[in-house]
């Protein structure tokens, strides 16, 4: 037996390769973003797409897709600068329920063999409309104590650093190391073969859907905790982004091959690939196309690993 | 426990029937397993095997007719409940979790592992089958399971089967659990089978290589059209007289060809080597052999990538392919019989751009007839086909391309004994037109019957044998030479 690198680890190697290569890029086009204050505002707004990244990375866990993230990220927003302010425990109810809403979501799509894409898509247009109905204009207020944890500032390493670090654990602890983890993964793996070891795939889906939901709300109150206020359509580009976070992070649409950590690598990609271009000095209208560019780039060099691994193994 | 002389059935099943919509899958099936014996179960492919085994297993619950359970009438199966009496199954295809690693579908499989240090655990119920199973396996439990061969898959899931947490295993359905196993792995469950039986256990192995069966089975139930035609104990049946149960023709003994002089024929495919290059001439079987994995697999993926076009399709293509794993490369699940025989030739069924439905019939009906699909429509989906079924429309498809070189990963996989013979008439004749035939194979009679072998060992061709060369004790020679130095 020859010693050769494991699969997961060149899955993990591409995104961390690409953040570090733009975290130089960057750090070379603007030295000063090299202090705690410059990382912290680099990867500030990273914080939110990485936990609605992660939330997208349990659906995908279970070859679904949500296309609802955004808009339901933009409604715990809302309820987060209006009732989780004014009244807490309303608001904390009012976000238990949506949890309990994903949940049944994934028990339906499971139980009535619906697309994934469909279900969710539906369900973006109820949840942006609740949103609009509870923030007709953008307003409302960050709960103080949301408010003092996003903006706590942390000896030697900046709050959205540690953030990320335990955001990154917590996931994979869950999804890599418990039980429950392990069936969500089995469920997107071979389904019938869940079924046959005499576990229910529907519970292992709506778990997976209740723990999407769960992180998506906690982006909705990470979210309103760096911006102060919410609007309806505030995180409508979470959908997309999310989605991207995974695959960059060397998830799979099918297959249930997923990786928190390389998730939230994904997500601290796309956030700082924004401010590359804007370092560059590139128009806002060029940046979402030369950000599928870097992302066209990454996806090109997993390919080309992947392809070299096969090689390996096979020669 | 083993030692009165006839105990009473671990399991039994009495007229047992159920039907898929106007398919009878059973129709009035009796049968028992008692403890401490090997149930051999033969058939046809459709005979009602797997309907059985997903019975036993929980799965399916008859519509007529009783499963006893220990002497307990069974009213609503249930997996969990089919698990906790210790009925444990492996299955025709592959069915671990491809992106868990070996322990994680440990942990599927076992639910009452759960809690702190469930890893652990894991790995010692595994690692201690598949020791005792396959001793000198080579299998990283840390694996992804995706990242090993099929034959280790199959190993896995084997020594899962076998393998013991809080309930033990007391009866174990082996459903073709050799069909990528070469001779030795195979040999080794075997031996773990009859070790089962001697310590009280109960097995119910069905395969299609007649000799493992009698062999192994102590007793032989022969399934025909969801029902059970014959059951005697194996030493009363031979090869000979196990064929004629299943109502199959048998195969005259030195099925193999006469040896054809094709030496002068042209060469179509070349691979230059400097130790042994590969040619195919027309007309030829050339065999791929060799222990499983050993980079027959890939020769053949190889071929084929040189041969078809890259980027856009070849007016002309020189080769077809016939994949081996069915599910997970050959069908498209989701269309109709026709759709998925006419899709390698659709370029030449197609008039300005539209596909000629007209054409498209015609064809699928010639071949249906040819190679007899069994399908009253063959506008059916694809998966209401038996999987040997399946596999004659891939077949199908191959041929009915105009390539001249058709390239077969292992095609007869799980293919009942009849269809084996009516393709390999339909492979003989081909070849006899002109054809050539590129077979990697699993399975020495098959490797026989073609004119010339190239055996592998780890990933590149170490001997050519021709004609009368090709013969079970050379090709074993070559597989293992030089493991010894």
């Amino acid at each position: 037996m020859s010693l050769r690198i494991p699969v997961d680890t060149i899955r993990l190697a591409v995104p961390v390769l690409a953040l570090s290569a733009l975290l130089i890029a960057v750090f070379w086009l603007q030295p000063r973003a090299m202090s705690y204050l410059g990382l912290n505002l680099l990867f500030n707004l990273a914080v939110p797409i990485a936990l609605a990244t992660v939330a997208q990375m349990f659906i995908l866990a279970v070859n679904d897709l949500d296309l609802s993230m955004g808009a339901f990220v933009s409604f715990a927003a809302c309820v987060t600068a209006t009732f989780l302010h004014s009244s807490p425990l309303l608001g904390a109810l009012i976000l238990a329920a949506a949890v309990a809403v994903y949940a049944a979501m994934g028990a339906i799509i499971h139980l009535r063999n619906l697309p994934s894409i469909v279900v969710t898509l539906g369900m973006s247009f109820v949840w942006t409309g609740i949103a609009v109905l509870l923030l007709p204009a953008p307003g409302g207020a960050a709960p103080a104590w949301v408010r003092s944890l996003m903006t706590a500032k942390p000896p030697l390493v900046p709050m959205a650093i540690v953030a990320s670090v335990v955001i990154a654990l917590v996931t994979h602890l869950i999804l890599m190391r418990t039980s429950l983890g392990v069936l969500i993964r089995a469920v997107g793996g071979n389904q019938q073969s869940v079924a046959r070891a005499g576990w229910s795939p529907l519970l292992a889906k709506a778990a997976a859907y209740a723990l999407a939901g769960t992180f998506a709300v906690l982006a909705g109150i990470a979210l309103v905790g760096l911006t102060t206020s919410a609007d309806a359509n505030i995180a409508l580009r979470y959908t997309l982004l999310s989605i991207a976070g995974v695959i960059l992070g060397g998830g799979e649409f099918v297959g249930g091959r997923v990786s928190p950590v390389g998730a939230v690598i994904g997500a601290l990609t796309l956030a700082l690939a924004g401010s590359f271009l804007s370092f560059l000095r590139i128009s806002p209208d060029w940046q979402i196309g030369a950000q599928g560019a870097i992302l066209v780039i990454v996806l090109a060099l997993r390919l080309f690993l992947n392809k070299l691994e096969r090689q390996e193994r096979g020669g | 426990m083993p030692d009165s002389p006839s105990p009473s059935p671990l399991v039994e099943l009495e007229d047992a029937r159920l039907r898929f919509g106007v398919v009878k899958a059973l129709d009035g099936a009796t049968l028992h397993v008692r403890p401490g014996e090997c149930l051999g179960l033969v058939g046809h492919n459709g005979a009602g095997k797997s309907t059985v085994v997903n019975i036993l297993n929980g799965a399916l619950t008859p519509d007529e007719g009783v499963l006893r359970r220990d002497g307990q009438t069974v009213h609503r199966n249930d997996i969990n409940d089919a698990r906790a009496h210790g009925t444990r199954c492996v299955f025709q295809e592959l069915s671990l979790c491809p992106n868990l690693t070996v322990i994680e579908n440990t942990r599927i499989v076992h639910r009452d592992l759960g809690g702190f240090g469930w890893r652990k655990r894991a790995r010692q119920i595994i690692e201690d089958s598949l020791n005792r199973i396959f001793p000198g396996h080579h299998i990283d439990s840390q694996a992804t399971v995706g990242s090993l061969s099929i034959a280790q898959r199959q190993m896995v899931e084997i020594a899962m089967a076998f393998s013991e947490s809080s309930t033990r295993p007391r009866l174990v359905i082996l459903d073709e659990p050799t069909s990528s196993l070469d001779a030795t792995l195979a040999g080794q469950m075997l031996a773990q089978v009859r070790r089962f039986v001697q310590a009280g256990g109960s097995v119910i192995l069905i395969s299609h290589i007649l000799h493992e069966i009698l062999s192994t089975a102590d007793r032989i139930i022969v399934m025909k059209d969801g029902r059970v035609s014959v059951e005697r104990p194996a030493g009363d049946f031979t090869t000979q007289s196990l064929f004629e149960a299943m109502g199959s023709v048998a195969p005259e003994e030195g099925v193999t060809q006469q040896a054809r002089n094709l030496s002068q024929a042209p060469v179509v495919l070349k691979v230059p080597h400097p130790t042994v290059p590969f040619t195919a001439r027309r007309g030829e079987l050339v065999g791929l052999t060799g222990l499983s994995g050993h980079g027959q697999s890939e020769m053949l993926i190889d071929l084929f990538r040189q041969h078809s076009g890259n980027w856009l399709p070849h007016r002309n293509p020189t080769v077809a392919f016939v994949a081996g794993d069915r599910r997970l490369n050959g069908i498209f699940h989701l269309w109709s019989i026709l759709e998925n025989f006419a899709i390698a030739a659709l370029g030449d069924l197609t008039r300005r751009g539209f596909v000629d439905d007209a054409a498209v019939r015609e064809r699928g009906a010639a071949w249906q007839r040819r190679i007899e699909i069994r399908t009253q429509d063959m506008n059916q989906p694809i998966l209401s086909l038996s999987g040997g079924n399946q596999q004659k429309v891939l077949f199908a498809r191959a041929l009915g391309t105009r390539a001249p070189v058709v390239l077969m990963d292992d095609p007869m996989r799980g293919v009942d004994v009849g269809t084996k013979q009516e393709v390999y008439r339909i492979i003989r004749e081909e070849a006899a037109a002109g054809r050539t035939f590129i077979w990697y194979s699993t399975e020495m009679e098959e490797v026989c019957l073609c004119d010339r072998v190239y055996v592998f060992r780890e990933g590149a061709i170490v001997a050519e044998l021709a004609g009368s060369e090709v013969n079970e004790n050379n090709i074993l020679a070559a597989s293992f030479e030089g493991e010894a130095a």
